[in-house]
């Protein structure tokens, strides 16, 4: 498996805060109010020219949200526009949207292949138009099928989808035969969330009125286990938590650097930044993002400085979601003191549980240990 | 003297004792407005949040009567819990007279009657006194009943008030002042004097809390202690207002302190009479008792290297707190750590909680005992409050236990569940009284050990808080006893052990098991937890491992997040008591002695 070399550059992340729905079991900042898309796209050009001095150069680049592929033809025009004009890429740099099938148009996804996007990363969540049901998505698993294909033809060489399960009646065996049909696609990553439910959102109050169950916790191990082996199967690596791809070059290297803990930045409403040692996240709110941007300030909801007791604990949560785990000279070098001596007999413990491995530099999490990565890091 | 009036208020809990003690105080005009809080008595934090009084308080309320007479009130707060009875007693000692305040919803209860009783001991006059006669479910003819039948006082006597609203203030005051007699006593006799408290001042040693019946003390004065005979030089003497103020000198009748350069309260005896050294009067005021400590547990610091903190802390607190005792004490799970001695479980909660908020400090209480007796067949006599120096079974000749009198007052609708209650605590030789249409007293002989965890707590579930409970302890008996062990992951843990009654022993492992299981959170690898009476085990539980825990989606804006979660986790952790691997919360030692609610 490759390193964190060659992904020390940071990455750009920008959110694009708007839905044509709201979808009941998510808790992202979006709006579904499209009239101010304009003024976002301007007051977004406004925070790049902010950004410029301290984040000039980025080798990767992810347009998230929010729904993305609400944008229209000029209007990702004018934010690529704006992009180049505020910062350099490597030229190696991948370049993902995110894009709801819902809204699959061949023109706009050539647009996107000409504008320099080389990765698509589709939220397919599911192909039984039950599920997509009760999730609550404004498209039905044909349109899934047909977004991906036009994205193959289109030319991306990488395709990711995303896809959920855990859903209240959804069986193991469905989820399964939705994994083998996903194998077949040409698409080279696959993200598989349990599907989690947040206080607040519509699914989440529906949950906590009893008006539906979750699978128990060993069924949840079961789906997690199985998706992990079914895929490995197929020939992809099960590389994060949540995360699968055909070889190493597949691996969504944006996404890695969260895990990694290099630094990103995050433009757009409720967008998160890191540089290293400083968090800080944007104002939720559309209008008191574009608010600030008027008077030409950075959009600043908080910052914190993080501690090194907190780094650290960050980069033992982080580690431990990725199959690589945590780098112990790394680890050793940057919080002093000496991992494998200084948690010898819980590590010992955790070895004999079979939940970690410890080789070639690294502490890995078995998959066992990745089923339970939030308590791991609390050794 | 003629002018000085000394009485106490004296209620069940939650009758409104700080707010009643508030208005007076209010009414006098001791403390201006700019100054004062509610509960002005009940400084510790403590003690306002809980709503009870651990600590006694003394306060002189400056009052002209309406007829133009200029007198000295002094008025002495006691503390409001069973556990602190004798304090209680030796205030009540230093007065003429006490208002009996009744909640005008809840009417006459348990601690009302001991407090009733307690006060005609000390042949006091008494005043009832009705309180939040607003409330809309006030019923007060049927207080007045009560105060017939149940107290036997005149009701006619009675006075109404609103605390909260300062209704009736007035009348009382006049009614302390026309009915509770003047205090008596020779100034010309030797002195005698009554400690009814101490407290610690850093700067002055201990503050004596006393109340002068005859003779007179001042400053240069030789005075002495009568229980132990020891000596000291008077430094200060004065009166209390809300702060002390220095006076020439005290006087038979009047309330007030001496500082006489008293190192600790632990050298200081409630109850105790102040002589002089070279004319000590002829025999100690009555009704002294050495309190002794009935409930006893461990203490360890959560981390080990706290215990020096820990020493410090207990050093410090105990210079304030006669009645708490502690030695070291080691235990093989635990490490090193203290053995503490408490009045009841009011009075190690305060410590609990004192030590971790004024020292900062986080603790382990191991699981609390009473004292054992056992007669070893060699015919020693050895005492046992700690399950670890549980004697080799088979020289045991006899065990013994400590039994209470449970006085319990309720509504007559109760009676069933509550002698159920009673029966499973193994309560015997019961009495049923009822003191009036609908309402009964009973009483129960029990063990102590029954008693120290929740009685209280099912017994207010039970008669849904309409019950009230009081007790006095009163022998040991004999009693067929076993050492209950609990082992996590194989592992003894003696500071989980308990002393339990034979025919409880299995069921109490039963219950052991089942209450740590839901204490002991879920870790990496599974926890089995066994019961076990000399080496035979009688219980189990397992706690299964962690299978899935783990965020699903970890991207750029949910780090900060998470993290904060896992802070949290790991803030809980610390307080965690590391045993072998497993992590054991501060709550499970106490938790194994809970039972199930109905």
């Amino acid at each position: 498996m490759t390193t964190t070399e060659g992904n020390l550059h940071p990455g750009l992340y920008i959110h694009v805060p708007f839905c044509r729905t709201k979808c009941p079991y998510c808790n992202f900042y979006s709006t579904t109010d499209l009239d101010c898309v304009n003024a976002f796209l301007k007051a977004l050009a406004g925070e790049m020219s902010l950004y410029r001095k301290p984040f000039p150069f980025f080798d990767t680049f992810y347009i998230g949200g929010g729904t993305p592929s609400v944008l229209d033809r000029t209007e990702f025009e004018t934010l690529f526009h704006s992009l180049r004009n505020a910062f350099s890429f490597a030229p190696q740099a991948e370049v993902t949207v995110e894009v709801n099938p819902a809204d699959y148009d061949a023109d706009l996804f050539a647009f996107l292949r000409d504008l320099g996007v080389n990765r698509l990363n589709i939220g397919v969540q599911s192909f039984d138009d039950g599920i997509l049901a009760f999730l609550g998505r404004r498209h039905n698993a044909r349109e899934a099928r047909e977004a991906m294909s036009w994205a193959c033809r289109a030319g991306f060489e990488h395709i990711g989808l995303d896809l959920i399960y855990g859903v209240p009646g959804q069986s193991l065996e469905s989820w399964l035969a939705g994994l083998r049909y996903a194998a077949t696609l040409p698409v080279d990553h696959l993200s598989c969330y349990q599907l989690t439910l947040e206080r607040g959102t519509p699914l989440g109050t529906g949950y906590q009125n009893g008006e539906f169950d979750l699978p128990d916790e060993n069924t949840q191990l079961d789906f997690f286990l199985q998706t992990s082996e079914s895929l490995s199967h197929f020939g992809y690596l099960h590389y994060e938590v949540s995360n699968f791809a055909k070889g190493p070059e597949a691996m969504a290297r944006h996404n890695r650097k969260y895990w990694d803990h290099i630094p990103y930045l995050g433009l757009g409403p409720a967008a998160h930044s890191f540089d290293g040692k400083k968090r800080w996240w944007n104002r939720k709110s559309v209008a008191l993002y574009l608010e600030d941007l008027n008077k030409g300030v950075t959009p600043v909801e908080e910052e914190e400085w993080l501690s090194s007791d907190q780094l650290r604990l960050e980069t033992l949560f982080l580690g431990f979601r990725t199959r690589r785990g945590i780098d112990i000279a790394r680890f050793d070098r940057n919080f002093g003191g000496n991992l494998l001596s200084d948690k010898a007999e819980i590590l010992a413990r955790y070895t004999q549980e079979g939940l970690i491995v410890i080789e070639n530099g690294f502490i890995a999490p078995t998959l066992a240990g990745m089923a339970v990565a939030d308590q791991l890091a609390l050794i | 003297m003629k002018n000085i009036r000394n009485f106490s208020i004296i209620a069940h809990i939650d009758h409104g004792k700080s707010t009643l003690a508030d208005r007076l105080i209010q009414f006098t005009g001791v403390v201006d407005a700019r100054n004062f809080q509610d509960q002005i008595l009940d400084n510790m934090d403590i003690e306002r949040e809980r709503g009870i009084t651990i600590k006694s308080q003394a306060v002189a309320l400056p009052y002209r009567s309406k007829s133009g007479v200029e007198y000295t009130l002094n008025l002495l707060d006691t503390p409001g819990h069973v556990d602190f009875s004798y304090e209680v007693s030796r205030s009540l000692a230093s007065c003429e007279g006490v208002l009996l305040l009744i909640d005008a919803a809840q009417g006459v209860q348990a601690q009302t009657i001991a407090n009733l009783y307690l006060a005609m001991e000390n042949n006091l006059e008494i005043i009832p006194v009705i309180n939040k006669i607003d409330l809309p479910s006030a019923d007060v003819e049927r207080v007045i009943e009560q105060i017939d039948s149940e107290l036997g006082l005149d009701p006619d006597l009675h006075l109404k008030c609103s605390a909260k609203d300062g209704i009736g203030i007035e009348e009382i005051l006049e009614a302390i002042v026309e009915r509770i007699p003047p205090p008596k006593g020779d100034v010309d006799a030797p002195l005698a004097a009554l400690i009814f408290d101490a407290k610690y001042d850093s700067f002055r040693g201990t503050v004596i809390h006393c109340r002068v019946f005859d003779g007179s003390v001042k400053v240069g004065d030789i005075i002495s202690f009568m229980y132990n005979q020891s000596t000291h030089r008077v430094e200060e003497v004065g009166h209390f207002l809300i702060n002390r103020q220095k006076t020439e000198q005290l006087a038979a009748g009047e309330v007030g302190y001496i500082i006489a350069g008293v190192k600790t309260v632990s050298d200081v005896r409630t109850g105790d009479t102040i002589t002089h050294e070279n004319r000590p009067c002829e025999k100690p005021l009555p009704g002294f008792k050495e309190v002794k400590p009935v409930v006893f547990a461990s203490i360890y610091p959560i981390a080990s290297d706290d215990y020096e903190n820990l020493a410090v802390a207990l050093e410090k607190y105990k210079l304030n707190d006669a009645s708490f005792i502690y030695q070291k004490d080691s235990s093989v799970a635990l490490g090193q750590g203290f053995r503490c001695g408490f009045l009841g479980l009011l009075h190690l909660d305060v410590v609990q909680e004192r030590l971790e908020r004024e020292y900062d400090l986080s603790i382990i209480l191991s699981v609390p005992s009473v004292r054992y007796r056992f007669t070893l067949k060699d015919e020693t006599v050895l005492y046992v409050d700690n399950p670890t120096e549980y004697p080799e079974p088979m020289s045991i000749a006899k065990g013994e236990e400590p039994y209470i009198r449970a006085a319990m007052m309720l509504p007559e609708r109760y009676v069933g569940t509550v002698m159920k209650l009673c029966m499973e605590k193994r309560g015997v030789n019961s009495t049923l009284n009822y003191t009036s249409p609908g309402r009964a007293e009973l009483v129960y002989e029990m063990p102590l050990a029954e008693v120290i965890y929740d009685f209280y707590d099912r017994f207010k579930s039970v008669t849904q808080g309409y019950g009230s409970f009081d007790y006095d302890i009163i022998d040991y008996r004999e009693s067929n006893l076993v050492l209950l062990d609990i082992l996590v992951n194989g592992e003894k843990v003696d500071a989980l052990s308990q002393i339990v009654h034979r025919d409880r022993a299995r069921s109490r492992g039963v219950l052991a098991c089942d209450r740590l299981k839901e204490e002991i959170p879920r870790q990496m690898f599974k926890i089995a937890i066994q019961g076990a009476i000399s080496g035979e085990i009688v219980s189990r539980s397992t706690i299964n491992a962690f299978r899935k825990d783990v965020t699903a989606k970890c991207y750029g804006g949910d780090i900060s997040r998470k993290r904060k979660l896992l802070e949290k986790q790991k803030k809980g952790k610390k307080r965690m008591k590391m045993i072998g691997q497993v992590s054991i919360p501060q709550s499970a030692f106490l938790a194994v002695l809970k039972t199930d609610n109905d």
